[in-house]
């Protein structure tokens, strides 16, 4: 039996004037999948997550979730339908604590209707803050300013705060970039036991492969603008126009110690 | 058609003195990204100087014709001194801040200038009209004007012409637009910015004096006379492109022209035209009617 | 409700309007002033908190005291609440109206666009006889629910009490989801877009909210000073004096503006006196030593202080 995959995007287009940015992605994800998302710099991959999310309107094509039609539609409403994502600059409240930054995030997710007037500083708002900050390990942090924090703290605030609004689609764009070699596997621990615990499903750009090798069963690979690849990562590891215009590109990077 | 051509001429007229107080206005705010205040100061001082030194050279029997003179060294003088004092002063501290703040700076700065002028200058007003009474006046269609106000619109030529040779036609213009559009870019080049910063500086101070310095023999030189002006200069400036300079041109000829307009069909209307016309373009246009192209960033 | 402001501003009630009744006539005036013209600084502090600095607030300033003025010429209202509820309510419509337009803009923009709306304000005044031009119009003494009493001191209670209700329900705003859409839209509008609320939204509450504030600071002003004229109270001269007041008292607490606002009043009342040509001196002067060495106002020193003694 086959059910209806979460998100189907279909025949998705964009082009910037003469420069196609993507073109004719066709990508289905079923509930509970961990996607990893590569390619090279300005492959599309950015674009992608952008469209799906509302920040840019496609071209043309269409994007489904859950069965419902979510084309076009500006990131607050995507947010509201069901679908976050994280940020490659994390987008916190750079004047707010980390506390605070959690804290307004979990009240403006809590602020239908009248809601919006009750104080931001109410228990149940409070409780949930502390135990998605534990989650998350960065209680430690709660107290310091967000402009002050490591790359590696911030991407955690960063997707913590995603994950308010409690989405069945999670999207982060390179959650590991910026992070110190030996921080990025324990970074990428703490996200995916959280996410695993929320149950969601997840699609992640990254330029690490082994971090792709060990987190998800499935890779989609783009190249100027399209999908190249879409399969389990043994095989798209060792596929052949995989080597060429990704991860040759990504050993070059590395060799040289970007 | 007599008030046709009254229209056309006393329009141009505002619209010249209007020209060469904001060119130097819409520049800075170009190059520098500061909507600049002070500018009214330069206005103002220009103004006073000229009108002093008019009245003081003619009392000691010195030719009328010299006012000319001390009309252009004033605004020379003014903008010389004054802009670098508040150049180097007070803005070289502020560019890393924000531009709100940085406008309000400019605001603090104007007030305490405003006042600088009474310690200065006297409370009394000025009326040095000897340069205007020597060129007399001369008959335009069946109407008497005075050749001052004509060489005004002459004066606001120029400045059009020297700021379009400048800006396409030199290195230095050059320069101007490339820190206009990245300044980090410009520096990364090896553009001393700084020195653009107070050069382009200086001469939006000179001509913002000039501008007050050649309109000092038509009025009656008072405290708060910079206070209209730079509102409207400001009115220019949005209109046109902050930053544009064939903007200003624009600009200001639309505005003295509805002014002139008003004033002499619909006098209810006369200020609120003009910024009626000022939101209307921040509405459908906030980058104003000929806003230097801005290359996307990512 | 231990809240220290709360009760800051309680007990500053009590003091003023019992002490108003015992100092001088010419104090008290200050205070009314003052405190009447507080309620638009805390407008702007609300708005200042959203990273957005209107110059053009004497708009709202001068339709509440126009609004106070043409009800008494044109329609005979002389009650202190009917006044005050029909300006408010006049500025709130305009606010909304234009808050459609100005939620989309920012920084130099936002500013220049609410300089814009209210010269054209000033220009419809003052070149309209009908709305008494550069001279304005008196207003006539205000009555209190059929009380006709001598003396301005019922006026100040109202004004003190009015003062008193603004601060609290605006402090009690911005402890909430909504309020603290302030600083969260000043420091990131993407994420909060991201988090589900809508940017445009938020700041066109706000400014709503600004809006109807200094719409009740025009009409309170109008009915202490007797009269309305559109230099003092709609040119941009007065739009700057607002947000100077607003920075001088700094964005730390919805309290500061009294003590800003009445700090001001004295200081031009003596500075009149004194150093006649001195005053826009000594306001620039001060602005130039704010923005530059105690950005977050006079309130931050008291903050400091009190801050200190824990």
């Amino acid at each position: 039996m086959t059910t209806t995959p979460i998100l189907q995007v279909k025949n998705l287009q964009k082009s910037f004037g003469a420069v196609i940015a993507a073109k004719d992605i066709c990508i289905d994800v079923s509930a509970g999948e961990v996607i990893g998302i590569i390619g090279a710099n300005g492959a599309g991959k950015t674009t992608f997550v952008n469209m799906v999310t509302g920040y840019l309107k496609p071209s043309s094509g269409t994007i489904e979730f859950e069965g419902r039609d979510i084309t076009g539609k500006p990131p607050r409403l995507v947010t509201q339908a069901g679908i976050s994502r994280s940020f490659q600059v994390s987008q916190v409240f750079t004047t707010m604590t980390v506390y605070d930054n959690l804290l307004t995030a979990l009240a403006i997710a809590d602020s239908a209707g009248l809601n919006a007037l009750l104080p931001i500083k109410r228990p149940e708002l409070q409780q949930r803050c502390e135990e998605t900050l534990a989650r998350y390990h960065i209680s430690e942090h709660r107290d310091s300013e967000a402009s002050t924090l490591s790359q590696g703290v911030r991407k955690l605030l960063d997707i913590a705060m995603a994950m308010v609004s409690k989405p069945r689609i999670l999207l982060l764009d390179e959650p590991t970039s910026g992070v110190s070699a030996e921080e990025k596997f324990d970074i990428m621990d703490i996200i995916m036991d959280a996410l695993k615990a929320d149950k969601v499903t997840v699609l992640f750009i990254e330029h690490d492969m082994e971090i792709i090798e060990r987190y998800v069963s499935r890779v989609i690979a783009f190249y100027q603008g399209e999908v190249i690849c879409d399969e389990p990562p043994e095989q798209a590891l060792v596929d052949p126009k995989v080597r060429e215009f990704v991860i040759g590109t990504e050993h070059h990077r590395e060799t040289q110690g970007a | 058609m007599e008030t046709l051509i009254t229209i056309v001429l006393d329009g141009l007229q505002y619209s010249s003195y209007l020209f060469i107080v904001s060119v130097g206005l819409t520049v800075i705010f170009g190059v520098m990204k500061i909507l600049n205040v002070t500018h009214a100061s330069f206005f103002t001082w220009g103004a006073y100087t000229a009108a002093f030194f008019i009245g003081k050279f003619s009392e000691m029997g010195w030719p009328d014709a010299f006012g000319f003179v001390i009309i252009f060294a004033s605004a020379a003088v003014v903008g010389l001194v004054l802009g670098l004092l508040i150049e180097r002063g007070l803005l070289r501290h502020m560019y890393e801040r924000d531009e709100v703040l940085i406008v309000l700076a400019t605001f603090g700065l104007f007030l305490m200038l405003e006042d600088l002028i009474l310690l200065v200058f006297g409370v009394n007003p000025y009326f040095a009209y000897q340069p205007m009474a020597l060129l007399e006046s001369v008959e335009v269609g069946g109407i008497t004007r005075d050749v001052y106000g004509l060489t005004l619109i002459g004066l606001a030529a120029l400045v059009a012409l020297a700021c379009w040779y400048g800006q396409n036609r030199t290195k230095w213009g050059k320069l101007l637009i490339a820190v206009i559009y990245d300044r980090e870019m410009s520096e990364a080049m090896g553009i001393n910015v700084t020195v653009v910063y107070v050069v382009t500086f200086v001469i939006g101070a000179v001509l913002g004096a000039l501008g007050g310095a050649y309109i000092a023999p038509t009025v009656s030189v008072t405290p708060g006379f910079g206070v209209d002006v730079i509102v409207l200069s400001f009115a220019v400036v949005v209109i046109g492109g902050m930053g544009s300079i064939p903007g200003a041109l624009i600009g200001s000829i639309l505005v003295g022209l509805l002014r002139a307009l008003a004033v002499h069909k619909l006098p209810e209307i006369e200020l609120f035209v003009v910024f009626a016309v000022m939101a209307i373009v921040l509405v459908f246009r906030p980058e104003g009617l000929f806003a230097p192209a801005k290359p996307r960033k990512i | 409700m231990r809240d220290r402001t709360v009760i800051g501003l309680t007990l500053g009630l009590g003091i003023c309007a019992i002490g108003g009744y015992f100092v001088p006539d010419w104090f008290m005036n200050q205070m009314m002033f003052g405190f009447a013209r507080a309620l638009a600084i805390i407008g702007l502090l609300v708005l200042w908190r959203t990273g957005l600095v209107s110059f053009g607030h004497a708009l709202y300033f001068g339709l509440g005291a126009y609004t106070v003025a043409l009800m008494d010429i044109n329609l005979g209202v002389t009650d202190a609440f009917v006044r005050l509820a029909g300006a408010m309510l006049v500025t709130g419509i305009i606010g909304v109206l234009l808050g459609y337009i100005l939620r989309n803009y920012r920084d130099i923009f936002f500013a220049m666009l609410s300089l814009a709306f209210s010269m054209v304000l000033y220009g419809i005044l003052v070149k309209t006889e009908a709305l008494g031009s550069t001279d304005g119009f008196p207003v006539s003494a205000p009555t209190f629910m059929g009380a006709a009493p001598e003396g301005k001191y019922y006026l100040f209670v109202l004004i003190c009490v009015v003062g008193w209700v603004s601060a609290v329900l605006v402090h009690s705003y911005l402890q909430s989801t909504l309020g603290r859409l302030t600083t969260a839209v000043r420091d990131n509008e993407i994420r909060v877009e991201y988090l589900g609320y809508s940017v445009a939204r938020a700041i066109h509450i706000k400014y709503v909210i600004s809006a109807v504030l200094t719409g009740a600071a025009g009409a309170l002003t109008a009915m202490a000073l007797g009269q309305v004229d559109p230099d003092s109270m709609v040119n941009w001269t007065a739009s700057g004096e607002l947000v100077f007041v607003t920075i001088l008292s700094g964005p730390g607490s919805v309290a500061a503006p009294f003590i800003g606002s009445l700090i001001f009043e004295l200081l031009r009342t003596y500075a009149s006196e004194w150093a006649p040509h001195a005053w826009q001196m000594i306001v620039g002067g001060t602005l130039l030593a704010v923005i530059f060495f105690l950005p977050g106002g006079l309130w931050s020193i008291a903050a400091r202080a009190l801050r200190g003694r824990k």
